[in-house]
C-alpha cells in the first residue's frame, strides 16, 4: 500500500474510533438513563426517583392478580425473583399480560409502598414457537418433573 | 489479487458485470420472495403467545437487518472511495442510502404496527428503538449532505466522512437490547446460542431476509449504472455502447 493511502487509512481510523471512544464514554456516563426500567430490588432499597414517574420492569408474580370489582381496577405483584413491588393499575391491560409474563409499568409510588401505574405494557421474549410445540414443552417438563424429581433443571 | 479488484472497480468493467448481477438477483430476489410469502401467510405456525400477529416479524426483521447491513455496506463503500479514490465506490455508497432510508422507515413502521398490539403501545423511548431512529436520521443526513454540496467529489468525500463516523451507531442498535433494559426482546436469530425460533418460521423469514437482499442488490446496481452512465457521458466505452445500441436498433 503506497504511504498516502496508509495515511488516509490511518487518519479514518483514528477519526471513527475517537468518535467510538467519545460515544462509549457518554452512553456509560448516561446507563442509569438509558435504562428503560428499574427492578423491583431497586425500587424497594429505594434506588428510583422519590416522587416522580418512573418505570418498573418484571415478571408479574403467579397467582397475584387481584380485580376488585366489576370495574377495570387490577393489581399485582412485579417480580425480579430476589423482591417485588405492588403494582396497582386502573385500565385495559394489553393482550398479552398474563401471569408469569414480563411487564414494564409506568407510574408513581404512593405513601404506603404500593406503585400506582398509568401505564402497562407487554414484554414478549424471543422464543417463537407454535402453540402445539408450548404445549408439547410444558407437558414434558410436567413429567420429567414427576418421572424425576431430583433431576437437572 | 488488488490488481483484479482494482480492474473490476473500473467503470467500463464494471458497467458490464453489474448489469448480469442486477437481473440474476432480481429474478432470484422475486422467487425468494414469493416463496418467502407464501411460507410466511400460509404455512407457518401462529406463535404460542402472539397469535397470528408474529407473521409481521417476516416483514419487521428482514428490513430491520437490511437497514443495518445497508448502511455497514455505505460505510464499507465510503472507506474504499476515501482511500483508494475508486469512483464506482462513491456511485454504490450514493445509491444505497435511499434504499437503506426505505428499510428503516420500513422496521420502525412495522415495529409500531407490531407494538401495538403485542406491547401496548404504538412507540416507547427504549434503546432499540431510539437507536433505530437514530439510524434513519443518519440516512437522511447522509441524503441531504450529498445533495447540499454543489460539487460532486466534494459531497462524496464529506458525506463519505458522515457515513463512517455513524457506524458506531450499529453496534449500538444491535446490542442495545443486551447492554440496557428495553423493551423490545433480545435477538432471536443472531446470537451465539442456537436460535430460540420454530424451524417452520425460520424458513420463511430467511426466505424473506435473503429475497430482501437481491432486492437491494439489484436496485443498488441499477441505480448507479444509471449514475455512471450520465458521469461517464463522455467516455470513449459509453459513447461505443451508444453507438453500438443504436446500430444494433436502425439495423431491426
Amino acid at each position: 500500500m503506497n504511504p498516502k493511502r496508509r495515511n488516509r487509512l490511518l487518519i479514518i481510523a483514528l477519526v471513527v474510533s475517537g468518535v467510538g471512544v467519545a460515544v462509549a464514554l457518554a452512553l456509560v456516563a448516561l446507563n442509569e438513563n438509558i435504562n428503560l426500567f428499574y427492578s423491583p430490588t431497586q425500587v424497594v432499597r429505594g434506588e428510583v426517583p422519590q416522587g416522580h414517574t418512573f418505570r418498573v420492569g418484571g415478571l408479574v408474580r403467579e397467582g397475584s392478580v387481584r380485580r376488585e370489582g366489576q370495574d377495570l381496577r387490577v393489581s399485582f405483584d412485579v417480580s425480579d425473583g430476589a423482591h417485588t413491588v405492588t403494582v396497582d393499575y386502573t385500565g385495559i391491560l394489553p393482550d398479552l399480560f398474563r401471569e408469569g409474563q414480563g411487564i414494564v409499568a409506568q407510574g408513581k409510588m404512593n405513601g404506603n409502598g404500593r406503585f400506582v401505574a398509568d401505564q402497562v405494557l407487554a414484554k414478549h421474549d424471543e422464543n417463537y414457537m407454535p402453540p402445539e410445540v408450548a404445549d408439547a414443552l410444558k407437558k414434558a417438563e410436567q413429567e420429567g418433573a414427576v418421572a424425576n424429581p431430583h433431576g437437572p433443571q | 489479487m488488488w490488481a483484479w479488484l482494482h480492474r473490476l472497480g473500473s467503470p467500463k468493467r464494471f458497467y458490464g458485470w453489474s448489469g448480469a448481477l442486477a437481473r440474476w438477483s432480481g429474478w432470484l430476489s422475486l422467487l425468494l420472495g414469493a416463496a418467502g410469502l407464501y411460507y410466511s401467510l400460509f404455512d407457518s405456525p401462529p406463535d404460542y403467545q402472539q397469535g397470528e400477529s408474529v407473521r409481521v416479524m417476516y416483514v419487521h426483521v428482514p428490513a430491520a437487518w437490511l437497514s443495518m447491513f445497508i448502511y455497514m455496506s455505505i460505510a464499507a463503500a465510503s472507506l474504499v472511495s476515501l482511500v483508494w479514490r475508486i469512483k464506482v465506490a462513491d456511485m454504490v455508497a450514493a445509491a444505497s442510502a435511499p434504499i437503506g432510508a426505505w428499510f428503516t422507515f420500513l422496521a420502525l413502521a412495522t415495529g409500531s404496527l407490531w407494538g401495538k398490539p403485542m406491547w401496548g403501545t404504538w412507540w416507547i423511548w427504549d434503546a432499540r428503538l431510539t437507536s433505530e431512529l437514530i439510524l434513519l436520521f443518519l440516512y437522511l443526513g447522509y441524503i441531504g449532505l450529498l445533495a447540499a454540496i454543489e460539487e460532486r467529489d466534494t459531497a462524496a468525500r464529506a458525506a463519505a466522512v458522515l457515513a463512517l463516523v455513524g457506524v458506531v451507531n450499529i453496534p449500538i442498535i444491535h446490542y442495545s437490547v443486551e447492554w440496557w433494559s428495553t423493551l423490545h426482546q433480545g435477538a432471536t436469530v443472531t446470537k451465539f446460542d442456537k436460535p430460540s425460533i420454530d424451524l417452520d418460521m425460520l424458513r420463511p423469514l430467511l426466505l424473506m431476509a435473503l429475497s430482501a437482499t437481491l432486492f437491494y442488490v439489484t436496485v443498488v446496481m441499477r441505480l448507479a449504472r444509471c449514475e455512471l452512465l450520465e458521469r461517464e457521458r463522455d467516455s470513449q466505452w459509453v459513447r461505443a455502447l451508444v453507438d453500438e445500441r443504436q446500430g444494433g436498433e436502425s439495423a431491426r
